[in-house]
């Protein structure tokens, strides 16, 4: 560094002795400017020299493995010898990355073990009520359309008892919510109580946005195909059909139900003249308003609607019905048992092959019933594992050879 | 004063500051400044004055005023104008035609705002750079149009101050000392009595001599100032061009004579005025139609090989996309068309009705180009540019190549092609000042056919060798007074040493006194920095025998007539007195160096008493130097200078006055500090009377000192200052030059002044300079050449013609030895000049003198005219002798070379030099090795025939092919072979020797292959003799034809365009001025700094930039592939699972930063072990880096990761109730992940800046992914985001499903880099193990890695002979050497078929 600056200094020093007219003193000031900034860049790079020479010790004694490196800050002084190391970055060879490769084996086998153990305790029960099957209670209803309802019951059996909670969705297959004209078709101003936007939806809803020169609330295609099958639980025992209490607040998220979707603001709590001037939406048999009896559950704030409004990913999905709470420590939410389904068969799915489940799953910390994540953990952690102890060997046999330079070729 | 002076620098600044890509826009701006009024083939320049009132409003309305304007916007279409220029870019258009698309309603696939945020993006910062550019060009603009020059005002009759801005063509400029010139004006009035003016043109062209400029003829002659009210003449001239060396025109007075003008009187905008005190000009062009401004092109853009290779893989990338489309387009249209009746999902258009399958899937297709359009980067292009702009920082920016001597350090010319520099296959070197120091020493003569060997003065230089070499001991590395001191030591030591030099080593030492004193004294400047005046160039010592000679004639001539000389002694008086003529060198004094030297004027005055020389005296003390002298003297010495000198008569007496003595002392004390033989002054100071009255009876004296204060030689080439300063060695010292005269001091014989008549400058066709003098002595018109000696030696007057009959034998002699000399020197690597005279009568001369007239006065055909008269005067010379002088090798040159040469870089030094020079050139720097075997190429007369240069080319590849298989036989049995160097292995121990007649045969079409496939096999070429365009044209040669990156490399004006061909050009900002500078691409100050530029940033940059661009492909393609994943999931609808804003922003925002700086400041070798280990070179050479598998590979593993990145998640929320942004945010996130991480396993130097940036990146990410899910709720409408990350935040399955995606993701990669740095590491991965070493092993291991190769090269040597071969070839009908030779040479050569083509090809064996 005291070279440098004796450059820096001295360098300018010489040509200002040599200089033979203002052209070239300004001219060697402008060099010593130059040096300065080359100085400031200089220092600023200093303290980043020091890191680079800190890394070698690290990684041989941590091992190099990257994402390590990143959260390692520069703290201590380098000693003499470091200083002389310079550019000793992460050098990936066997010896080095060994200890990762254990360290990610010995981490991930316990988690995927614990995930799949998890995922393992879930009850999961489903029933597939399309009704495509001939023999299936549904088949009459198969050719539904909106507004004619049809009802029709099936009987299942749950072999396990459903210990803690129980969360009951509904689930369709091969329904592509996720299509982007329908993934786009609604307008969340409207949905979020503006008023200007309730009579006039944005354009994004088209064609559904208006029916009979009337704004449709809610307008676009999501709100219009809402689920609007209805599903009842009985639990049958010894012949008497018991309906089970299917709670239906609590199953859209809060910011959702409490920020997002709002009703339209107006005089007084009545949403029929709050939603006076709108039209409901074509596919739908009642208003938007008349979704419920309860008012913190109708119109745009009902949870069943705004969970439907919550576009799935993927075109096999399902979505949060009603939940089942366990009502006391001494019995199962869900005994063992026979069980029956009442269902007002309304949604028409037949014309594009779709299927209609109904699904019945305790959850854990994790969701739902999953073994892949589980399974996935352990499959790698183990190759991980698998891969330190191949490296070892590698390392064994060749490593030495690469400190020394001298590689026979 | 410092203002203009900052104005040039900015300009230079600018020059290396301002974007490649400007280049053409500045061109086309230049152009249009041409005004189109003014097309006309001459331009008229009249005042503003008198009756030239009318005209001059008619005429001056055509012409621009001095007003310029360099910036290419102004407030009001900068818009319109920078987005027209970023336009023309493809990939903007591309972006463009994209938002375009994006805005069809059919296909739009994001919100239409959103799409033109990237292209907003990019367009703003370039703007941004490109506005903050122009605003300060702006400002300079500004503060140089209102710099203040005093021009001539009609209404106040007076000279008063004005704007820059306000000159216009016609005005009168009056200018002072050190003033900046402010427009090209033709120089009317010098306060000069001669009518000179002195400029420095080194805000022009960067030279540091003074150039003279002459008051137009006719002018000079007036005594008083040049009234601009009673100019009545008319200028004419030609129209405004770039060309600085030419200005044409000429001056119509009133009465309508015409007086020529040149370029000797025109004074150039940009220059300053020095040494004299006024000087008036009249305009001619102004503000852009000077020869500066037009000049002015910028830099200029080329493209990287880099680039290029770039564009291809991006047209790759372009048909991937296609491809994708595709894909996607036919999928919606099956996806559709398994429908029978249509799903309430699928929604029909605004217009209420869907479209059939095929076409929806037409329109998918465009769809899914804007969704997939991040394949193509965006942000690739602005990245790069960044990039490069980083790398050249770094460079500029690097301590070791600045060099102290010269007190500059590397410029970067060009932008965009520094990873060029990691490629490079050939380097065209130069010779003289690339590879040697251009610092040209006197080292021997020959006159008359004897020769002078000057062997003190090769010890002194020896004593130079070794301070040189204690200079550069890195203890001492500081550049001040000590180094001086400890020189002046060694000196004064040796001169007590040599007692027989005492009086020139005193002035020596005295000479180095006075730098001593100079260099502490600081204020005084430092004569390193005047053109070619260090003490090793300057000082000579004169030989012994010589210098006996020398003095004999100056006794001699004091008693007898010159005529009556022996012929030796002429010839000696002659030589010296041509080296210190014959050239253009300007004199000025030592402490002032920008001072002209008035003593030599003044001592030719006319001087009639003691008062007299008292009170002249008085007036040098006060220092009145350049006062004008009296009138009378003016006159007397104007007017009639031959009758002046007719009657110089010449006598010596000892000084007996102690006054005079005093008042000498005096004298001398103003200018000459250092006058250590001021003590020796009354014993040797020679006064001479120089009367010009005849009467020397009453003429004291005038002081001719013999302490001259040592003038100043500011010369335009060394060559002509090193001769000149060997000439004062023998005390015939150059004392003053002006247009008409030179004033010469010649040891004995006192001061002599010389009639200047013509100076025929020198030129590259000619090969040489004459001067044609008057005389003063004998009065003859004498013509003294000098020149190379090639083209010399046919110009000598042959046996046969001539006066002297009689002494036609010894002229033969002479001439004949003087050439064995000329040899000799060659082949000791000294530059020859042949100096010869002619002597003219003046009837002859009258006749010469016609034909030049008519030369010089002619516009349409001057260069041809001029040339011609030329080549008529310089024939049937006499020769004199000849000089050699050393120029040496640089520092560090030897290593440079043999380093690059390990690097795999062929080297050809193409010089203008003789064969034997340049060779032995070759030999120091050991470009040629003395176990090459050198094949050497040469025609001898210039009707060479082809097919016989064709023969023995083949017959030589034969010999090295058959060679070469040979060796491969020994390495093989040797068990030596190694993959990696067998490469280098072919043709190593052949060079390849060439001369320019041969090279205009050789690159003729039908040789050129053969020659090609010749030089391939050679370990090096060596170009003599060759022309600027040749060695352009062999540059462009292989360029073209092998396909390989070129560098040239040179200094002078002869290497331009060799610098412009090349790949990469590289100029040395040395001894010759900038041209070289100006047109290359980097600047560097010693050849040896190549070796940093190229191993170790060429390097760096090559890989850096290669590894940033292969992963932001893998970038986009995993980007992209995720998004393309998806497709198949959501009926190939287009649908994105990200939210549009993350999307977009997702390159230009969270994943940038981080591969700029990994483009920037990654180091795979540190600089130390490359420049150690030049092997590694060769893996950026052959961009192993960048290999079209390495692309593939990348785009395999994008393919791979975003497979794993899509289908983990996909795997564990199947199924589930997940929305399409839950989705999306995992993938996302552990796409950044896994991109980022990716890059720390590329990255082979983490530093504390990548983990700032990288998890500034992540952290930004996540800031920026909350900020987005609280506050958009309803602004956008697709708000889905919303509170998405936040929930994710508190979900664990969103943490195991990142940490497993990225752990799979990287594992293949990680686990080969593993395996690759141990099983297989490449030798760059071996040279990163050496860092982990300690220093001792280190050092073992990198010799041991140096024997290594060594020892392969080794065993090539011993199966080659080291013989020399010399092949010649010549069209003559008998062979030199008897067949039998021929035939046994052959063999030996390893030609052993028998020889048809003896009468074509001759062979001779040469020690």
């Amino acid at each position: 560094m005291s070279c440098e600056e004796q450059l820096r200094n001295g360098g300018c020093l010489a040509s200002r002795k040599g200089a033979f007219g203002d052209g070239h003193r300004s001219l060697c000031n402008s060099l010593r400017q130059g040096w300065e900034i080359a100085g400031i860049f200089l220092s600023f790079i200093k303290p980043f020299r020091i890191s680079q020479e800190r890394e070698p010790r690290f990684s041989q004694r941590r091992g190099g493995q990257a994402l390590e490196q990143v959260a390692r800050k520069a703290g201590e002084s380098p000693s003499p010898e470091a200083l002389r190391r310079r550019e000793g970055q992460p050098i990936l060879t066997a010896g080095t990355v060994l200890p990762a490769f254990f360290i990610i084996g010995l981490i991930f086998i316990p988690i995927g073990i614990g995930i799949f153990v998890t995922s393992n305790n879930i009850r999961e029960y489903e029933i597939d009520y399309t009704g495509t099957e001939p023999f299936s209670p549904c088949n009459k209803c198969l050719n539904v359309s909106w507004d004619s309802p049809c009802t029709c019951t099936i009987n299942f059996t749950l072999e396990h008892s459903f210990e803690s909670n129980v969360f009951m969705y509904y689930g369709l297959s091969n329904f592509y919510q996720n299509h982007r004209r329908y993934v786009k078709s609604r307008d969340d101003s409207q949905l979020n109580g503006d008023n200007s936007s309730l009579h006039n939806p944005s354009k994004e809803c088209e064609p559904y946005r208006t029916n009979e020169d009337k704004p449709i609330a809610p307008c676009g295609a999501i709100a219009n195909s809402m689920f609007n099958d209805t599903l009842e639980l009985y639990r049958i025992d010894n012949d008497t059909r018991t309906p089970i209490t299917l709670i239906k607040k609590g199953i859209a998220w809060w910011t959702d139900k409490n920020v997002k979707f709002r009703n339209p603001t107006g005089d007084g709590n009545n949403l029929t003249a709050l939603f006076q001037g709108t039209t409901k939406p074509v596919n739908w048999p009642k208003p938007v308003y008349m979704l419920d009896p309860e008012p913190d559950n109708n119109g745009f704030i009902n949870e069943d609607f705004i969970v439907w409004m919550r576009t799935a990913a993927l075109p096999t999905f399902r979505k949060l019905y009603r939940l089942i709470e366990r009502k006391n420590n001494l019995q199962p939410t869900l005994q063992a048992g026979k069980y029956s389904l009442d269902i007002a068969y309304n949604y028409p799915v037949h014309s594009f092959d779709g299927r209609k489940r109904m699904i019945l799953s305790t959850i854990s910390w994790m969701g739902g019933k999953n073994p892949f994540l589980g399974i996935a953990y352990i499959t790698v952690g183990s190759i991980c594992f698998f891969l330190g102890v191949v490296l070892l060997f590698i390392h064994h046999k060749y490593g030495n050879r690469n400190t020394s330079a001298d590689i026979p070729n | 004063m410092a203002d203009p002076i900052r104005w040039a620098r900015y300009r230079w600044q600018r020059l290396i500051s301002t974007e490649g890509r400007e280049c053409s826009s500045n061109n086309s701006s230049s152009k249009c400044y041409q005004s189109p009024k003014t097309t006309g083939k001459h331009r008229i320049v009249i005042p503003c004055l008198g009756h030239f009132k009318e005209e001059y409003e008619k005429v001056s309305k055509l012409y621009m005023n001095n007003k310029i304007r360099t910036t290419r916007y102004t407030l009001l279409n900068f818009l319109p104008r920078n987005l027209y220029e970023q336009f023309h870019r493809v990939a903007n258009l591309y972006f463009l035609f994209l938002v375009v698309l994006n805005w069809v309603p059919v296909v739009e696939a994001f919100q239409k705002e959103i799409t033109m945020l990237p292209l907003i993006g990019v367009l703003t910062i370039i703007a941004v750079k490109d506005g903050l550019e122009d605003y300060s060009r702006y400002k300079m603009d500004k503060q140089i149009n209102n710099l203040v020059t005093k021009v001539y005002s009609r209404k106040e009759k007076k000279y008063i101050d004005e704007c820059w801005k306000n000159v216009s063509v016609g005005d009168f400029v009056r200018l002072s000392r050190n003033e900046i010139i402010p427009a090209d004006m033709v120089l009317l009035y010098s306060s000069d009595p001669d009518g000179i003016c002195y400029i420095e043109t080194a805000g022009l062209d960067g030279e540091t001599n003074l150039k003279q400029r002459q008051v137009v003829r006719g002018y000079s002659e007036q005594v008083s100032e040049i009234d601009p009210e009673e100019f009545s003449s008319r200028i004419e001239c030609e129209s405004p061009s770039n060309d600085l060396s030419r200005f044409r025109g000429f001056v119509e007075h009133s009465n309508m004579d015409r007086v020529g003008l040149s370029k000797e009187n025109l004074l150039l905008r940009g220059c300053t005025v020095r040494n004299t005190e006024a000087v008036v000009g009249i305009v001619v062009y102004a503000g852009h139609e000077t020869k500066a401004m037009l000049n002015n092109s910028g830099p200029h853009y080329k493209r990287s090989k880099l680039e290029r290779k770039v564009n291809t893989d991006i047209l790759w990338c372009v048909l991937l996309l296609l491809l994708m489309c595709l894909t996607g387009a036919i999928g919606h249209g099956i996806w559709l068309s398994r429908y029978s009746e249509t799903p309430f999902f699928n929604i029909p258009g605004p217009d209420g009705k869907l479209s059939p399958p095929a076409l929806a899937g037409f329109y998918m297709f465009w769809t899914m180009i804007i969704l997939l359009q991040v394949l193509i980067p965006v942000s690739l292009y602005v990245s790069i540019e960044i990039v490069k702009l980083g790398q050249i920082y770094l460079i500029q920016n690097d301590i070791d190549f600045y060099h102290e001597k010269t007190d500059s350090t590397i410029q970067c010319r060009a932008l965009n092609i520094a990873e060029d520099l990691g490629q490079i296959q050939y380097i065209f070197s130069d010779k003289t000042g690339t590879l040697t120091e251009n610092k040209m020493v006197f080292r021997r003569c020959t006159i008359a056919g004897q020769e002078y060997c000057h062997e003190e003065n090769a010890k002194r230089l020896e004593a130079y060798q070794e301070m040189d070499s204690e200079d550069e001991d890195p203890a001492d590395c500081q550049c001040g007074s000590s180094t001086p001191t400890s020189k002046c030591q060694g000196h004064n030591n040796r001169a007590v040493c040599e007692p027989l030099n005492r009086k020139p080593l005193n002035q020596l030492s005295g000479s180095y006194s006075a730098f001593k004193r100079q260099d502490e004294a600081g204020d005084i400047p430092h004569s390193g920095h005047m053109a070619f005046s260090s003490p090793i160039e300057t000082d000579v010592v004169p030989d012994k025998q010589l210098l006996e000679k020398f003095s004999q004639i100056s006794y001699q001539q004091s008693e007898e007539t010159s005529s009556k000389l022996s012929l030796e002694t002429m010839y000696i008086t002659d030589f010296f007195l041509a080296l210190a003529i014959c050239n253009t060198v300007v004199v000025s004094g030592p402490n002032q160096p920008r001072q002209k030297m008035r003593l030599s004027s003044l001592s030719r005055m006319p001087i009639k008493s003691l008062e007299e020389i008292r009170q002249m005296f008085q007036r040098f003390s006060v220092r009145r130097l350049s006062s004008s002298p009296l009138p009378s003297v003016k006159e007397s010495s104007s007017v009639s200078p031959n009758s002046f000198v007719r009657k110089l008569s010449i006598f010596r007496m000892k000084l007996a006055s102690s006054n005079l003595d005093g008042a000498a002392q005096r004298v001398s004390e103003p200018q000459n500090t250092d006058s250590p033989e001021d003590s020796q002054v009354p014993g040797e100071l020679h006064l001479v009377n120089v009367a010009a009255g005849g009467e020397p009876s009453h003429a004291v004296s005038s002081v001719e000192l013999s302490p001259i204060p040592k003038p100043c030689y500011e010369a335009e080439s060394p060559d002509e200052a090193a001769l000149v300063h060997a000439a004062r060695a023998y005390k015939c010292v150059l004392q003053s030059r002006t247009p008409d005269r030179v004033t010469v001091d010649f040891a004995g014989l006192g001061s002599l002044t010389f009639q200047l008549l013509h100076i025929l400058p020198f030129d590259s066709l000619r090969k040489r300079m004459s001067v044609v003098v008057r005389h003063p002595v004998s009065n003859k018109v004498i013509v003294y050449t000098k020149g190379a000696d090639s083209v010399m030696m046919d110009l000598l007057r042959t046996a046969s013609e001539g006066i002297y009959r009689t002494c036609n034998s010894l002229l033969e002699k002479i001439k004949e030895r003087t050439q064995q000399h000329l040899d000799d020197y060659a082949r000791r690597g000294l530059r020859t000049l042949c100096i010869a005279k002619k002597v003219m009568s003046d009837a002859e001369y009258a006749e010469w003198l016609n034909h030049r007239f008519v030369a010089e006065t002619s516009i349409d055909n001057r260069e041809d005219l001029l040339l011609e008269s030329a080549m008529r005067l310089e024939t049937k010379l006499t020769l004199l002798g000849a000089t050699g002088i050393e120029d040496r090798l640089q520092e560090g040159v030897p290593d440079t070379i043999q380093a690059l040469r390990k690097a795999g870089i062929k080297i050809w030094m193409l010089t203008g030099d003789k064969r034997e020079t340049a060779v032995n050139i070759a030999y120091a720097c050991k470009l040629l090795e003395p176990e090459d075997r050198i094949f050497t190429l040469k025609s001898q007369s210039r009707v060479s025939r082809k097919d016989a240069c064709a023969l023995v080319m083949s017959k030589i590849l034969e010999g090295i092919q058959k060679n070469a298989s040979i060796k491969e036989k020994n390495s093989e049995k040797l068990g030596n072979v190694s993959a990696s160097p067998s490469a280098q292995a072919r043709g190593f121990n052949a060079g390849l020797v060439i001369d320019g007649r041969t090279l205009e045969h050789v690159l003729h079409d039908s040789l050129q292959n053969i020659f090609l496939e010749l030089t391939e096999e050679c370990r090096a070429v060596v170009c003599c003799q060759a022309t600027p365009l040749q060695k352009s044209v062999l540059v462009k040669l292989v360029r073209s034809k092998l396909k390989a990156m070129t560098l040239a490399v040179g200094d002078g004006a002869n290497d331009v365009s060799m610098i412009q061909v090349a790949d990469t050009g590289v100029g040395i900002s040395g001894q010759e001025g900038m041209q070289a500078v100006m047109a290359s691409d980097f600047a560097i100050s010693q050849f040896r700094h190549l070796r940093k530029l190229l191993l170790v940033h060429g390097h760096w940059c090559y890989t850096r930039l290669t590894n940033m661009v292969l992963y932001f492909f893998y970038k986009n393609v995993t980007y992209v592939n995720l998004l393309f994943w998806y497709q198949f999931f959501c009926g190939f609808s287009g649908t994105s699972m990200t939210d549009y804003w993350i999307l977009i922003l997702f390159n230009l925002l969270f994943t940038s930063v981080p591969p700029i700086i990994y483009g920037v400041l990654d180091k795979d070798v540190s600089a130390e072990i490359l420049m150690e280990l030049p092997q590694l070179y060769t893996t950026s050479q052959k961009s192993v880096a960048y290999l079209p598998s390495a692309f593939w590979i990348t785009l395999l593993d994008a393919f791979y990761q975003s497979l794993v990145c899509f289908f983990v998640p996909y795997f564990t929320y199947c199924g589930s109730d997940i929305d399409i942004f839950s989705f999306g945010n995992p993938i996302n996130t552990s796409a950044l992940f896994i991109m980022l991480f990716h890059l720390l396993i590329e990255c082979k130097s983490v530093t504390w800046i990548h983990a700032v940036v990288i998890v500034g990146s992540i952290l930004f990410y996540f800031v920026f992914s909350l900020a987005v899910g609280a506050t958009c709720k309803t602004h956008n409408p697709r708000s889905d985001f919303y509170w998405i990350m936040e929930q994710h935040m508190t979900d664990p399955v969103f943490y195991l499903v990142c940490l497993l995606t990225t752990c799979i993701a990287l594992l293949p990669r990680y686990l080969i880099r593993v395996l690759q740095g141990t099983l297989f590491p490449s030798p760059v991965l071996r040279a990163k193990y050496l860092v982990r070493l300690s220093p001792e092993e280190q050092r073992k291991a990198i010799k041991r890695w140096k024997d290594e190769s060594k020892c392969l090269d080794y065993s090539f040597y011993i199966s080659s002979h080291s013989r020399l071969c010399i092949l010649l070839i010549s069209c003559m009908q008998h062979c030199i050497t008897p067949c039998g030779v021929m035939d046994r040479t052959l063999h030996e050569c390893g030609f052993a078929e028998s020889s048809s083509d003896k009468s074509a090809c001759s062979l001779a064996l040469l020690p």
